[in-house]
């Protein structure tokens, strides 16, 4: 079966009026389908540059990306993404916040509508529909952002340091509940984090990154001895130190 | 989390909620004392000859003014004058404003093109302008309506850019995941988001378009506010301009009060305050 995300070869070079910053030197990547990576990096490694590419929201300077075995040219409905923060518009309730890919795609059609309707059903956010998103918590605030992203219904999520902007608890709390909703749905998944720990807890594959100019250092696959993976059971077993020492010695930090 | 209503209110926290109020009413009570006093002692140092009511007017002569005008049927006239040339020219400077900031937004081309003459017409004393629109434009109402867009217009392009131009990048970044084209991009992310924005330059602008009026008034009227005030200097009866000053002051807060009023149907309930 084919691969739902192939990376190849992919470049990226910015350019200022300070001279060129070679984000990207060289990354070829594949994912396959129902799998879970997570990229973890130095800071402004160009990890969320590679995101931004996979989305077809930045052209690479060289190579290119399949989706589904079709080259990306720019946004589609195959790829959700999720950013750091749940940028819910405070102008919106909660219903017009999570039809807004729809709205924009011009797809918001009856069918769809139900679609919608079932999914705030099904993760406990339908009574709050009409409530506005300072009304609601930020666990609560993270799981709407994620139903608006699955109502165009991707079939891959590209998350974008999506759990960085809550406080620690919250964001345990917050990945175990995004991690299930996503296996459940049965949806391809690649993680970009700056926080190991986190890369590994939910990964089946964590990728490290090397400082800027980006190559792809090393790939780790995850087997961890402990039935009924999920990210806080992940934690526990006891193979997880050893990748969190691995990986932290490949991530070469210096302060 | 969302329950944060609590059925039972503890008698410290009642405490608490009078503090509030009474501070509330005190402050408010100041404010009528300090306006009273204020014309009490007016009106009797104009009485004992402390002042000279000749020229400093007195509250006694003012209301006396009033009346007579308002028997005369002039008041109303004046006032609706020029309470009408600021509405025309605070809307057509707002719609216009705001239509000239979608512009430059839509086009950063058009917006470096136009940054240097913004500086310059936005620095420039407008009142400058003012013989030249009354040579083209006829000395009448749609000379002080020219001058009062001249006045505002340019504060409300810069506030309404300022506006959009602020919103958060990840919000734009949010809509193009979902492949939105530029109006959309406008009009479901940056044109929302700037409505606080836009309520603020519109609180701005009717302090600058009462300035344009009066000072349209000043330059080529014969009639409101501010032909009253003028007409009152030249023949010395500072009874006439104090009166005209004052409904002037009540006329302007009424306006302001007006946007705010705005600011709470249209902001309020679709941004609901954080508490």
């Amino acid at each position: 079966m084919e691969n739902a995300v192939e990376v190849h070869s992919v470049k990226m070079k910015y350019h200022s009026l300070n001279g060129e910053i070679d984000a990207l030197e060289e990354i070829d990547l594949s994912v396959g389908r129902g799998e879970f990576i997570s990229i973890v990096g130095p800071s402004g490694c160009g990890k969320s540059t590679l995101l931004s590419i996979i989305a077809g929201l930045l052209a690479p300077t060289a190579g290119y990306v399949l989706v589904n075995g079709k080259k990306v040219t720019g946004t589609s409905s195959e790829v959700g993404y999720m950013l750091q923060k749940d940028h819910l518009f405070d102008w919106r309730t909660i219903y017009g916040n999570v039809v807004l890919g729809l709205e924009i795609r011009g797809d918001l059609t009856p069918e769809n509508a139900g679609y919608v309707q079932e999914l705030l059903k099904m993760y406990g956010l339908y009574e709050f529909k009409d409530k506005y998103p300072n009304q609601l918590s930020g666990g609560m605030r993270q799981r709407a952002a994620l139903i608006r992203t699955l109502a165009i219904k991707p079939d891959i999520l590209l998350l974008d340091e999506a759990f960085s902007a809550l406080d620690y608890q919250t964001r345990l709390a917050v990945a175990e509940d995004i991690y299930s909703i996503i296996k459940k749905e049965n949806k391809t998944a690649v993680l970009v984090t700056h926080d190991i720990a986190e890369g590994i807890s939910m990964a089946d594959r964590v990728v490290v990154l090397s400082r800027r100019p980006a190559v792809i250092k090393n790939i780790h696959e995850i087997k961890l001895t402990c039935s009924n993976r999920t990210p806080l059971s992940s934690r526990e077993a006891p193979e997880f130190r050893q990748y969190f020492n691995r990986i932290w010695k490949e991530l070469d930090v210096h302060v | 989390m969302y329950d944060r209503h609590q059925p039972e209110v503890t008698p410290e926290h009642k405490e608490f909620l009078k503090r509030v109020k009474l501070k509330k009413v005190s402050v408010l009570t100041t404010q009528i004392l300090i306006l009273v006093l204020f014309f009490v002692v007016w009106e009797l140092a104009a009485r004992y000859k402390i002042i000279d009511a000749f020229i400093t007017s007195q509250p006694s002569r003012v209301l006396k003014t009033l009346v007579n005008l308002y028997a005369r049927g002039e008041l109303l006239r004046h006032v609706g004058i020029t309470c009408l040339e600021t509405v025309i020219g605070f809307t057509s400077a707002t719609v216009l404003g705001t239509a000239t900031a979608i512009a430059l937004w839509w086009s950063d081309f058009l917006a470096k093109v136009m940054e240097p003459y913004l500086v310059v017409l936005s620095s420039l004393p407008k009142i400058a302008l003012g013989p030249i629109f009354i040579v083209w434009i006829g000395a009448g109402p749609a000379a002080i309506i020219v001058m009062t867009l001249a006045i505002s217009i340019i504060v409300a392009i810069l506030e309404v850019l300022n506006g959009f131009l602020s919103v958060d990048q990840e919000k734009i970044k949010l809509v193009k995941t979902f492949g939105a084209r530029k109006l959309q991009v406008f009009t479901k992310v940056v044109l929302p988001a700037s409505f606080p924005t836009i309520i603020n330059a519109l609180k701005v602008n009717v302090g600058l378009s009462w300035v344009g009026v009066i000072m349209g008034e000043f330059l080529v009227s014969k009639a409101g506010l501010g032909y009253l005030i003028v007409y009152g200097g030249q023949v010395f009866q500072l009874d006439l301009v104090m009166t005209s000053v004052l409904i002037l002051a009540i006329a302007a807060a009424a306006m302001y009060q007006g946007v705010v009023y705005l600011e709470k149907i249209v902001v309020k309930n679709r941004y609901e305050i954080k508490e």
